[in-house]
């Protein structure tokens, strides 16, 4: 049965409007099965228990399904898995290879040129209070981690969120999509990533992933659909194609939301590194993990220090990027 | 009319309906008003059978209220809404049964548009804004440039080529849309209300500078306004409009002192009282009139207008005497005819006919 014929339909079931000899033939039938239905729903409920539960299968033939995947694509795993590590090891003996005072000067110097003198000052202060504590080299893993995640968040969401504020279509099958992104319990869906990429950083990263993109997905979205209307216009008028509305004006103007959908995903994935560490994923998660599991909660705590100061230096940080591109577009 | 030759852009039968189905339409080429077609399906009338012939180098002004349907009858012409039955003719070819391509081409090469809200682009610094679309028609980077900073001095902006848009002062801002707009070399530019929303003293400046790159460059122009003041002073022919149909098309003379109606009399009414009406356009300078002209107690200034002629008319028992700026007699008021002038706009017109040898 056609939807716009159900719709039809329930319309004139709802609004009392009986369907007449100019309705389709079946319309009175189905009508009088659609309450018949109904009847038996109700009976059942008087009855107080459901008279199904396909609950059990279902879920069996997903487990099924998500073998057959674990059978099949290894191949495919195992190469997104080397990907990943190689980038996160990288970057890691990278970082360490600096040393500490270079990697702090650094972050230093960028807070001052970015934010502000004082920033400068927390964001050294904070650092080698934690370097103190003995937590550099997790803060550096945990960092490394966030780098990753973020760089494959934004490579995923920014291109989804232009095409989605080119289709209301899309868009609208994206939206309940993303709900779930973030809705979804994590620890769902952590089970089937060690089954497919075993414990480690990755399956940290993809579900570490699933939770940091839909932000990003929805503020490119929202960036580019909320531009003035005349700017698009002007740009149309000049006999611009699709794709150079897209690149010289839409995406261009849409930086701002675009960097704050950014700063979104870098708090979203630093407040996913403790649930990460469960599935393998070290750095001061795993710090904050194994001190609960020993029940030390002064070194739990130092360590959950560790993850709020990177998140108030990514953020400001990412805010101050955030505000320059706003200054530099103004307000038109 | 002043310019004179062919129709450059032609507009014929056009009609825009808003949320229409097909129903919508057909009641409007039906003829059913506006309430009732949107009572019955919902869908807005914003044009209705609109035909409009306008000459190449004329310089022609669409007036109304808000929400009249000016703004989307210039939208269809460049098709940045898509009319729903008519067509748009420009130098032969038709616009409205134009491809995509075809149609990009043309909004490139044959209509450039300028925008009451300017449509900057604000990651752009003023020079690149006004290169834009000639980058957009794949013109080379050193000539775009030169164009553009042509376009910027033309409009006494040669200097602020390397400031961002956000810089600058709202009337600053229409020039760069202006010199965008001059800079594309189109023969016909489309301009949606241009000055409404700049403040009154600039608003005058740009209606000065864009009649005189007009009569340097003479373009084809489309200019919407709600302004009539604005229309008058800029027109070489007005149309006004209401509830999307043309009520009245002409020269803006002939709009103020013969309006069609009661809706454009009302219209018209300020001006006419303020500004159209003058000593001159009312006076007889025939040989007869201003012999024996002797008593030079009721004197006025032939561009003296209706407002400033009254309280003499009243005072006065004998004709009043126009006089040009050196002094000098150059027609004579009877009171009557100013009497007719300020009850009638038939005689007003009749008296202009009469009195007025040259516009």
């Amino acid at each position: 049965m056609p939807p716009a014929a159900t719709r039809q339909l329930l319309t004139q079931l709802l609004t009392g409007r009986l369907p007449t000899g100019a309705g389709r033939w079946w319309s009175a039938p189905l009508a009088i099965l659609l309450v018949g239905v109904l009847f038996v729903i109700a009976y059942f409920a008087i009855a107080d228990e459901f008279p199904f539960d396909v609950g059990r299968d279902v879920g069996h033939r997903i487990d099924v399904w998500l073998d057959w995947l674990e059978d099949n694509l290894s191949p495919l795993f195992q190469a997104i898995k080397d990907v990943i590590v190689w980038f996160l090891i990288s970057l890691e003996d990278m970082m360490l290879w600096l040393t500490w005072p270079a990697m702090i000067g650094a972050i230093a110097l960028t807070s001052w040129l970015l934010v502000s003198f004082r920033m400068a000052l927390f964001s050294a202060s904070s650092l080698l209070l934690l370097a103190t504590f003995g937590l550099w080299e997790s803060t550096v893993e945990t960092l490394a981690l966030i780098i990753v995640t973020v760089t494959l968040s934004i490579m995923i969401a920014v291109p989804m969120g232009v095409w989605a504020s080119q289709s209301d279509r899309l868009d609208a099958i994206l939206r309940p999509i993303l709900d779930g992104m973030q809705t979804m319990p994590s620890f769902v869906y952590l089970v089937p990533a060690i089954a497919f990429f075993s414990l480690g950083n990755t399956p940290a990263v993809l579900a570490t992933l699933i939770y940091a993109v839909p932000p990003a997905v929805r503020l490119t979205n929202l960036g580019i659909r909320q531009l003035p209307a005349e700017t698009l216009e002007a740009a149309e008028s000049f006999g611009m194609t699709r794709n150079q509305m897209l690149l010289k004006v839409k995406i261009p103007l849409a930086i701002p939301t675009i960097m704050a959908g950014v700063n979104q995903t870098t708090l979203m994935a630093l407040s996913m590194v403790v649930i990460a560490s469960l599935v393998g994923a070290g750095g001061l998660g795993l710090d904050v993990n194994r001190a609960l599991g020993r029940i030390e909660p002064g070194n739990g705590f130092l360590a959950g220090l560790g993850i709020v100061f990177v998140a108030i230096i990514i953020d400001r940080v990412t805010q101050a990027l955030t505000r320059r591109q706003q200054a530099a577009l103004g307000s038109d | 009319m002043t310019a004179n030759g062919e129709p450059a852009l032609s507009i014929q039968g056009l009609y825009k309906l808003f949320a229409d189905d097909g129903s919508g339409l057909q009641m409007a080429l039906e003829g059913l008003s506006k309430d009732v077609i949107q009572e019955r399906t919902g869908a807005v009338v914003g044009l209705r059978d609109v035909n409009i012939e306008i000459v190449r180098g004329e310089l022609f002004v669409v007036m109304g209220l808000s929400g009249c349907g000016k703004s989307t009858l210039v939208r269809c012409i460049n098709r940045l809404i898509e009319p729903s039955v008519g067509q748009v003719w420009l130098n032969g070819r038709e616009i409205t049964a134009m491809r995509e391509d075809e149609l990009r081409e043309a909004r490139r090469n044959d209509l450039a548009m300028v925008f009451q809200h300017f449509g900057l682009m604000p990651h752009r610094n003023v020079l690149d804004n006004v290169a834009l679309p000639l980058e957009v028609a794949g013109i080379t980077k050193p000539a775009r440039r030169e164009r553009a900073a042509t376009a910027l001095e033309l409009v006494g902006l040669g200097e602020w080529g390397g400031s961002m848009p956000n810089q600058l002062s709202g009337g600053m801002k229409q020039r760069v849309g202006l010199a965008r707009g001059l800079a594309m070399e189109t023969p016909v530019l489309l301009m949606d209300e241009p000055f409404s929303a700049l403040d009154p003293v600039i608003r005058r400046d740009l209606q000065d500078e864009l009649l005189a790159l007009q009569e340097a460059v003479q373009k084809t122009i489309v200019f919407i306004t709600h302004d009539l003041n604005e229309a008058v002073r800029v027109g070489d022919r007005i149309a006004i409009m209401r509830d999307g149909e043309i009520v009245q098309v002409g020269a803006p003379n002939d709009v103020v002192l013969n309006p069609a109606d009661s809706f454009v009399r009302e219209f018209t009414q300020d001006v006419r009282l303020h500004g159209m009406v003058t000593a001159a356009s009312i006076m007889d300078s025939s040989e007869e009139a201003l012999a024996g002209q002797t008593d030079d107690r009721y004197v006025v200034l032939e561009d003296a207008v209706l407002d400033e002629l009254v309280p003499a008319g009243l005072s006065a028992t004998q004709p009043l005497q126009v006089v040009n700026r050196a002094g000098a007699l150059v027609g004579v008021i009877p009171l009557e005819r100013l009497a007719r002038a300020m009850v009638s706009d038939e005689a007003a017109v009749a008296a202009t006919a009469e009195g007025e040898p040259a516009a």
